[in-house]
């Protein structure tokens, strides 16, 4: 009667705090992160940072370009698939033409191009990070009176701020692509027909919905994943426990920003 | 060369959850020598280094390097602190996504205005300084631990700094390889003038390098000194450690045997 429910709470409470502290870092890291953005100068005497931030762009933009570009043009079909067995019902077949158009470019493009981002690049930081933790390496950035957020966060987080937008324009043209693919097998209209209707479809405030939730979601796997690797603590296991709570949290935060902006849209961009 | 103190500690205190690391330390550095702490595993000699060189804030006390008390300093203050300091990790931690050039040439790069061909060269000098002149474009995964050493202490020493940190120089090396080492330590204090703490717990190589020798024990200084005094002491527990004596907690075998006989039900013989 005494000791359960006390310790559950206390365990509720201990839990809270620390997400609540979880959180705390993220702001402090994405700011220190974003102040050295600035300091990212191509122009620079030694723009190693700059150099560092291109090198990122192509492991995690270049890279990603091949297996964003077809698990989107997968999503495209499976929409258009899901979307045709009810549409063919009423005889509005043509209508999976917009719903392609406007569900992958306000919805599936970012949030495909969100995950295979967090997979691929979210891990690699906080691994990479998490690595240098447990080497020192981390520790002599700071005996060198370099700040290793701005030393190492900020190329990346300038990288997946330019990657992102623009894989997600990869995804959203797969994704279109795909439709296009379905309508042409079932109803027989060309592509170029079907291109023009997905286009027509579409307004300026669909494509650029989708491109602003990618920054916020480049935002977040950078930061999520970067505070996870400068969280490990001990040995390699470490790293590697890292690694995946780094994919696992992105993804999350990624979907609860998605379902947020979602909302917001809704009641600002109906 | 004067007898000032270069770094001095007072009354430091660490505690990590309730558990103290270390008690009460007092120490000085005195300018262009070479001091070594000495200390069994567990001892606090790490910690104490990491709160030596400002990696870690200390529950109470003072750590002051050059007239700055690194805890209580400003930004820009700490920062000047940390260019007159060079430090070598104990495994060595250069960047392994860097040749050695480059991990040399990182501080000089991010740190200083110099152009491209005088990095070039002051990269050369530095590693000519450890011996690894050849070996600037390798990567650390392909050279050997002592050379890996060499190598963070040439980058160490890239920004000229005046006190030099050194966390287990010897650790995970041959006996020949951990005596060049050694050498290079000397060098370092009578050619460069650098004044130089290494923590350390190999009583060879302290003896070979050291100016004055300080004994770490149960969080505790224990013994400070000249090495000369220091190898005459009289101090119970400095002998026990100077002449590689181990505990003495629960040494009579027989009896454990006899123990572990009664429980497996068996006779032990007799010896």
């Amino acid at each position: 009667m005494t000791g359960t429910p006390a310790v559950a709470i206390e365990e509720i409470g201990r839990s809270t705090l620390g997400e609540v502290e979880y959180i705390g870092a993220l702001a402090v890291q994405f700011w220190q992160s974003l102040r050295g953005i600035k300091a990212i100068n191509p122009f620079a005497l030694h723009p190693l940072r700059w150099r560092r931030a291109i090198d990122e762009m192509v492991a995690a933009g270049v890279g990603a370009v091949p297996i964003v570009a077809l698990t989107a043009f997968c999503s495209g079909l499976i929409l258009a698939f899901q979307g045709g067995s009810e549409l063919r019902k009423l005889g509005a077949l043509e209508l999976v033409i917009p719903l392609v158009a406007i569900g992958i470019t306000r919805e599936a493009g970012p949030l495909i191009t969100a995950i295979t981002v967090s997979g691929r690049s979210g891990s690699a930081f906080s691994a990479e990070i998490g690595a240098m933790v447990i080497t020192d390496e981390i520790s002599v950035l700071k005996t060198m009176a370099l700040d290793p957020v701005q030393v190492i966060v900020s190329p990346k987080f300038l990288a997946l701020l330019v990657v992102m937008p623009c894989l997600t324009v990869v995804a959203d043209l797969a994704g279109i692509l795909a439709g296009g693919w379905f309508v042409h097998s079932t109803i027989g209209t060309s592509l170029w027909l079907y291109m023009r209707a997905a286009l027509d479809s579409l307004y300026i405030r669909d494509i650029l919905s989708g491109l602003m939730k990618s920054i916020v979601f480049a935002t977040l796997i950078t930061q999520v994943g970067c505070l996870q690797g400068f969280r490990v603590k001990g040995g390699p296991e470490a790293v590697g426990r890292a690694a995946t709570s780094a994919v696992v949290r992105a993804i999350f935060t990624v979907i609860v920003a998605d379902l947020l902006f979602t909302a917001l849209f809704y009641v600002v961009w109906p | 060369m004067g007898n000032a103190s270069v770094v001095v500690v007072r009354d430091l205190v660490v505690k990590y959850g309730g558990r103290t690391i270390l008690d009460h330390i007092n120490l000085d550095i005195r300018r262009g020598e070479v001091l070594v702490l000495l200390g069994g595993s567990g001892s606090g000699k790490s910690t104490l280094l990491r709160h030596l060189i400002g990696l870690e804030k200390p529950q109470s006390g003072s750590i002051i390097v050059k007239g700055v008390d690194i805890n209580q300093c400003s930004e820009a203050e700490l920062t000047q602190v940390r260019r007159s300091i060079g430090v070598s990790f104990q495994n060595a931690a250069l960047f392994g996504s860097m040749t050695v050039s480059e991990n040399v040439a990182f501080p000089l790069l991010e740190r200083t205005r110099l152009v491209d061909s005088t990095i070039e060269e002051v990269v050369l000098l530095k590693l000519a300084q450890v011996g690894l002149v050849h070996f600037g474009a390798f990567y650390p995964s392909q050279l050997s631990g002592g050379m890996l050493k060499r190598a963070s202490v040439a980058r160490a020493t890239a920004l000229d700094p005046e006190i030099l940190f050194f966390d287990e120089p010897s650790a995970g090396l041959d006996p020949i390889t951990a005596a060049g080492i050694d050498e290079l330590i000397v060098y370092m204090k009578n050619a460069l003038q650098m004044t130089v703490l290494v923590v350390t717990h190999e009583l060879q190589s302290a003896f070979k390098i050291a100016d004055r020798l300080a004994f770490l024990r149960d969080q505790k200084l224990v013994a400070i000194g000249p090495t000369d005094s220091i190898a005459q002491s009289t101090d119970p527990w400095v002998r026990q450690f100077l002449d590689r004596l181990p505990d003495r907690t629960s040494d009579d075998k027989t009896e454990l045997l006899q123990q572990l006989a009664e429980r497996l039900g068996v006779q032990c013989p007799k010896n």
